[in-house]
């Protein structure tokens, strides 16, 4: 019985590092950790720490005047603006969408699944392509449009429009695999206990995938606050008017105001280095209980 | 929405389709009405513009040279992109599974970075370090090397907007692997490298290709980061998002819309060569 327990325990203190316990390959995880950091450096993370080096080498004061730019404070707040409505928009659909997904079997569900996928693996410029072919003057509802004197492409509502399409499946995404996980006794306990559709959610479903759902917030932000591509082709790039802070960064770039430039770029790089603090911490939240249990 | 509620006055009439669309939850009717406005509506139009041309003029304009270039351009480079954060991805997901060292937690963080850094401020520092007077150009500008402006910058940008695709996909495969068949594998004298060949790559090849096909997926629809970084020259490093976005700035409508669609084509078949392979990762599982 001794000699069992002693085998054990000797079994136990080699498992964790099983690479190490041979002496020959005792080196490979030193290289192999170090390619991997020297890859990482190269591709990412020199790359994103230029953009602090580049915005601070100067000092204060070229970000000070930066931010005293109108046309900059005007990109600032159309990127939060288009934040502030496609989140909740994106909430309320992603929500939606799981929990019609989780709660009810048909046929076609993973074609469904595709579909919110879709604007991941559609490009950008296609995507923006479409609402202009859509809502702009030639498109099909480019007539009604004009006829009530609504402009959508080359204005905000079509820049929201982009905005919601590429942040669309983020929310979804996170939520359904929790409801997926968190099964259906506790819904059925509260409505046989007389709660009603309400009381469930916020009582029961909320609690549960809060941090999920906040994970996918946190994600929906990140790509509405950076979208790119689909917003530059619908948008008209208009300083002051239709120039998010994205749009505003290529500009300023194009036209050799390389400090301006940086200077809006750092703002959208904290934004990046807030969302991946958040991420770690959320993810922390969600998946590891779920991964021990 | 609207439509799918009874009319109040109509109410008590139990018409079979009203009593059928009132049964239909809240949940179903967002859901659809959103996708059906924002994804299935826009694609209809696009389609629908491009089979408005005769097909004979759709196959010249997909198929002129300028348009052929682009593809080759996009997808080779999308390709190689991809291809070597296949590998490099795979060993970065290796190592932060597998082993315990310092900062492995911020080295995991820092993968995530492509995800959450807009494209362009990815362009705006990629361009600068890699200019010929920039950090990392200027080493390689003595040897007659252009990475910024040239099609080795396109390389670059989808190399970094690809990566967290390849290890986020290969990560969570390779935390689930049983350690114990390496370890037997092993301990029957198979070396490092037969160990690794015989018994860790099989099953996560799928995994590994998953990555793949979702960064070429990634790389060949960007268009933030390459913009910024390439000359946007015709047959030299013009890629196709941004042949339909000159396309649309000179208001050739019918030219965007037609090379429009051979990318949502491609995007298509991207999507279902990803949900097979999917498919067949989840069979090892």
């Amino acid at each position: 019985m001794a000699k069992l327990d002693n085998s054990d325990s000797d079994y136990s203190q080699d498992s964790p590092a099983p690479i190490q316990s041979k002496a020959k390959k005792s080196f490979t995880p030193t290289i192999l950790i170090a390619i991997a950091i020297f890859y990482l450096g190269l591709v990412i993370l020199i790359p994103a720490a230029n953009v602090f080096v580049e915005a601070f080498s100067r000092g204060f004061s070229p970000l000070i005047n930066a931010f005293k730019r109108e046309d900059l404070i005007d990109a600032i707040k159309l990127t939060a603006s288009l934040a502030a409505i496609a989140l909740p928009l994106n909430t309320i659909f992603g929500l939606s969408a799981a929990w019609a997904i989780t709660r009810n079997n048909f046929r076609g569900k993973a074609l469904l699944l595709s579909i919110i996928d879709l604007p991941f693996s559609i490009s950008p410029v296609v995507a923006g392509l479409m609402i202009v072919l859509l809502y702009g003057r030639l498109g099909w509802f480019g007539s009604f449009l004009e006829a009530n004197n609504i402009k959508v492409v080359f204005a905000f509502p079509a820049m929201l429009l982009a905005t919601v399409f590429v942040s669309m499946p983020f929310i979804a995404r996170e939520v359904i695999p929790i409801l997926d996980e968190m099964g259906t006794e506790q819904e059925e306990a509260a409505s046989t206990l007389g709660a009603n559709d309400w009381q469930i959610f916020w009582k029961v479903v909320v609690p549960n995938i809060r941090w999920g759902l906040l994970y996918g917030l946190v994600l929906t932000n990140a790509r509405a606050m950076g979208e790119f591509g689909a917003v530059s082709v619908v948008s008209g790039n208009i300083a002051s008017k239709t120039q998010s802070l994205p749009l505003f960064v290529e500009e300023a770039y194009k036209n050799y105001d390389t400090e301006v430039a940086y200077s809006a770029a750092v703002l959208l790089a904290l934004l990046a280095v807030v969302t991946l603090v958040l991420k770690e911490i959320l993810e922390r939240k969600t998946h590891n209980p779920n991964e021990r249990e | 929405m609207v439509t799918t509620k009874p009319r109040p006055d109509r109410k008590r009439q139990s018409n079979p389709v009203q009593k059928f669309l009132g049964k239909i939850p809240w949940t179903w009717v967002i859901t659809f009405t959103y996708l059906a406005f924002l994804v299935i509506l826009p694609i209809a139009a696009m389609i629908a513009k491009a089979a408005e041309e005769p097909f004979g003029k759709f196959w010249a304009t997909a198929t002129s040279p300028v348009a052929l270039s682009s593809y080759e351009i996009t997808f080779v480079t999308a390709f190689f992109a991809a291809a070597i954060n296949g590998i490099f991805g795979t060993l970065i997901a290796w190592v932060i599974v597998r082993y315990d060292f310092w900062g492995k937690r911020f080295v995991d963080a820092v993968v995530d970075l492509p995800f959450a850094l807009p494209t362009s401020v990815a362009g705006l520092t990629l361009a600068t370090i890699y200019s010929d007077k920039g950090l990392l150009g200027s080493l390689v500008a003595p040897f007659g090397i252009k990475i910024a402006f040239s099609r080795i910058g396109v390389f670059v940008a989808m190399t970094f907007i690809s990566l967290p695709f390849i290890v986020r996909t290969v990560q969570p495969v390779l935390t689930d692997l049983e350690k114990e068949i390496e370890e037997a594998a092993w301990s029957l004298g198979a070396s490092g490298l037969q160990t690794f060949i015989k018994v860790i790559l099989p099953p996560l090849t799928p995994s590994i290709l998953t990555g793949v096909a979702l960064g070429f997926s990634r790389a060949v629809g960007e268009y933030g980061s390459t913009v910024i970084i390439a000359s946007n020259t015709p047959f030299k490093d013009l890629i196709t998002p941004i042949l339909i976005f000159q396309r649309l700035e000179q208001y050739d409508y019918v030219g965007a819309t037609v090379i429009g669609v051979v990318m949502l084509g491609i995007s298509f078949i991207s999507l279902l060569a990803i949900n097979l392979l999917q498919a067949w990762s989840r069979r090892y599982g």
